[in-house]
């Protein structure tokens, strides 16, 4: 066994550990309301200002999974690993464009969630409830994978220790962080991790600044980390005869993360705290600061490469146990001294706190609004509202630490990628309805449920290990992201039949978005 | 869009949103390994470069079209 501790990696580690967290508990006292209101404990009061509003998104969108993950597929995949950039690069265009709108109107009427705007907007409640469902499923594996990062953080500074629980092991450091993220949820709602993400942020960008400028020097300048990155690995592979390639598959990749980023509830809630459409448009312009991190931090994997860090006897516990999403610990490890890897892989854990909470948050207000009031007790108070959505946020966290305890990280993966394609699949309900005044519930519903089989079929054809499924028409072969390919079809299905249902009723008889409280009836 | 009249030319600008769009996603234009920046190949050079045009073009779009507004 070679996990032994570095005391100095792991004191600072804990340190800065607890220290950053504790922050999320004095949340609550900043721009004080009453907690008791879902939009202050779930939305912040729609206080927040575009700076804050950058770090909290930042926080939420580049988990501590991203910075484990995506290097690992680059050093796996090499180049075509790198679709993140682009799809990072395109998202905020859509964002600038599309989602003053949405906060506008979720604003305007007192909306949570996108299935508040649904419900709203179509005062169909079946549809809304399956955009909740959606979000909350989506969800969950998301959440899980921020755990699987911890793990591989806590596997890096070789903290081990096991708990037995309900006559199964779980670790216990992965506990512990656990609660604490737990506890300042519960506590402060979305100001906690707002508060986190600040100082987390500038945790990681000191890391990236550090890494970027002192890893390639010691590896000998950035063409010795390419040079080190097998010639095949570092474009896309051309297309062969009758096919449109894995070009058309790297940029189908990009466009079906950035149309489907936004949608995620925990992308939405950060995006509705925001106090005016003018802070979220100032967001767009300044969100590709972060992008440019995430392509450094991409290229951490190739550096990885370059370092050798797979052969190196000391690393070979933690690529047997995790695999490749070991790669960027190690190297951290292999590179930097002792007090450095404390405070880079702190920065990681606390990445994963922030989107964890946000996460949670996130479905909590989906579980509240959309299921719990409009199904089960639709004339509760709003403080009954909001208990209802702290204790759900705690049932989803502890539900995300039982997947990872019980289920090997595979599962969760594999779940993370089919949930990127069933999110995308809300697309139309939640936002085409704000462009086209025509578009009927029921097809939008079905088109909804062509959308969701047709994804879940072609991911399982793959037996859910990738998320390029090849069309074949004739004489051409199409390998396209799932989630864009269902996306096309769930657009046609809903437009065509809303098209049928118009022409056989006549004009739409358009009413305006109803507001969320008294609106839950039918 | 009641203020429709008085934006006129000025609308127009939220064209070059579209532009990110045309560069990253038709990989052709950047798919090769040289010229080579800083050591950097091509193919990652673009789109690190990318970053930064798509988020002045946005940032140019603000200004004319955006900025301050409550639209």
């Amino acid at each position: 066994m070679s996990s032994f501790i570095d005391p100095v990696a792991t004191g600072v580690f804990i340190t800065l550990f607890f220290l950053i967290s504790s922050l999320g508990f004095v949340a609550s006292r900043w721009k004080r309301a009453d907690l008791g209101h879902i939009e202050e404990w779930g939305l912040g009061g729609r206080r927040f200002g575009p700076l804050l509003v950058w770090f909290l998104l930042g926080g939420d969108l580049y988990t501590a999974y991203t910075f484990v993950a995506l290097p690992a597929l680059m050093y796996a995949a090499g180049g075509s690993g790198f679709f993140a950039v682009p799809y990072s690069i395109i998202v905020f265009p859509i964002v600038f464009a599309v989602f003053p709108k949405v906060w506008g109107v979720c604003a305007k009427h007192g909306y949570v969630t996108a299935a508040d705007m649904v419900a709203g907007l179509y005062r169909n409640r079946t549809l809304a409830l399956m955009i909740a469902l959606t979000g909350i499923v989506a969800t969950m594996p998301y959440l899980s994978l921020q755990l699987v990062g911890l793990e591989a953080i806590f596997a890096g500074l070789g903290l081990h220790a096991s708990i037995t629980i309900f006559g199964s092991e779980m670790e216990l450091p992965l506990f512990v962080a656990f609660l604490v993220m737990a506890g300042f949820t519960y506590n402060s709602g979305l100001r906690a991790p707002a508060m986190i993400a600040i100082v987390k942020d500038i945790l990681i960008y000191t890391t990236l600044i550090a890494a970027i400028l002192i890893v390639p020097a010691k590896l000998g300048g950035y063409g010795a980390v390419f040079d080190a990155v097998p010639p095949e690995k570092l474009l896309i592979p051309d297309a062969e005869p009758g096919s449109l390639g894995p070009q058309f598959a790297y940029a189908t990749l990009a466009l079906g993360g950035a149309l489907g980023l936004f949608l995620y509830p925990h992308a939405l809630t950060g995006l509705l705290s925001a106090s005016s459409r003018d802070a979220i448009r100032r967001n767009a312009v300044f969100m590709p600061i972060y992008a440019f991190a995430l392509a450094l931090l991409l290229l951490l994997g190739f550096m990885a490469l370059a370092a050798g860090v797979k052969d190196m006897p000391q690393y070979a516990d933690g690529f047997a146990r995790f695999g490749n999403i070991y790669a960027v610990p190690a190297l951290f490890k292999h590179l930097f001294p002792s007090w450095f890897v404390g405070v880079a892989f702190a920065a990681i854990a606390i990445g994963a706190l922030v989107p964890g909470a946000i996460m949670s948050i996130a479905a909590a207000n989906l579980f509240t609004r959309n299921v719990y009031r409009a199904y089960i007790r639709p004339e509760c108070s709003e403080a009954h509202e909001t208990q209802v959505a702290k204790i759900f946020s705690l049932l989803v966290k502890a539900g995300a630490l039982g997947f990872v305890t019980f289920f090997p990280e595979t599962s969760v993966v594999q779940l993370q990628l089919i949930g990127g394609i069933w999110m995308c699949q809300t697309l139309p309900a939640v936002l085409m309805g704000l462009y086209v005044r025509w578009l009927d519930s029921r097809a939008l519903l079905t088109g909804w449920i062509a959308g969701m089989g047709a994804g879940t079929l072609m991911a399982g054809a793959t037996g859910f290990k990738d998320s390029v499924y090849t069309l074949t028409i004739p004489g051409l072969e199409i390998p396209c992201y799932s989630a864009v390919s269902a996306l096309v079809l769930n657009i046609m299905v809903t437009l065509a039949l809303s098209l049928i249902i118009r022409l056989r009723t006549g004009a739409a008889p358009s009413s305006p978005p109803a507001p969320v409280r008294p609106a839950l009836q039918d | 869009m009641k203020d429709r009249g008085g934006r006129g030319l000025r609308k127009w600008v939220n064209l070059l949103l579209l532009a990110p769009f045309i560069a990253v996603l038709w990989v052709p234009f950047y798919n090769s390994v040289e010229p080579r920046f800083f050591g950097i190949p091509y193919f990652y050079a673009y789109q690190l470069a990318w970053i930064w045009i798509g988020a002045g073009l946005t940032w140019i779009v603000y200004l004319v079209d955006w900025r301050g507004s409550d639209r």
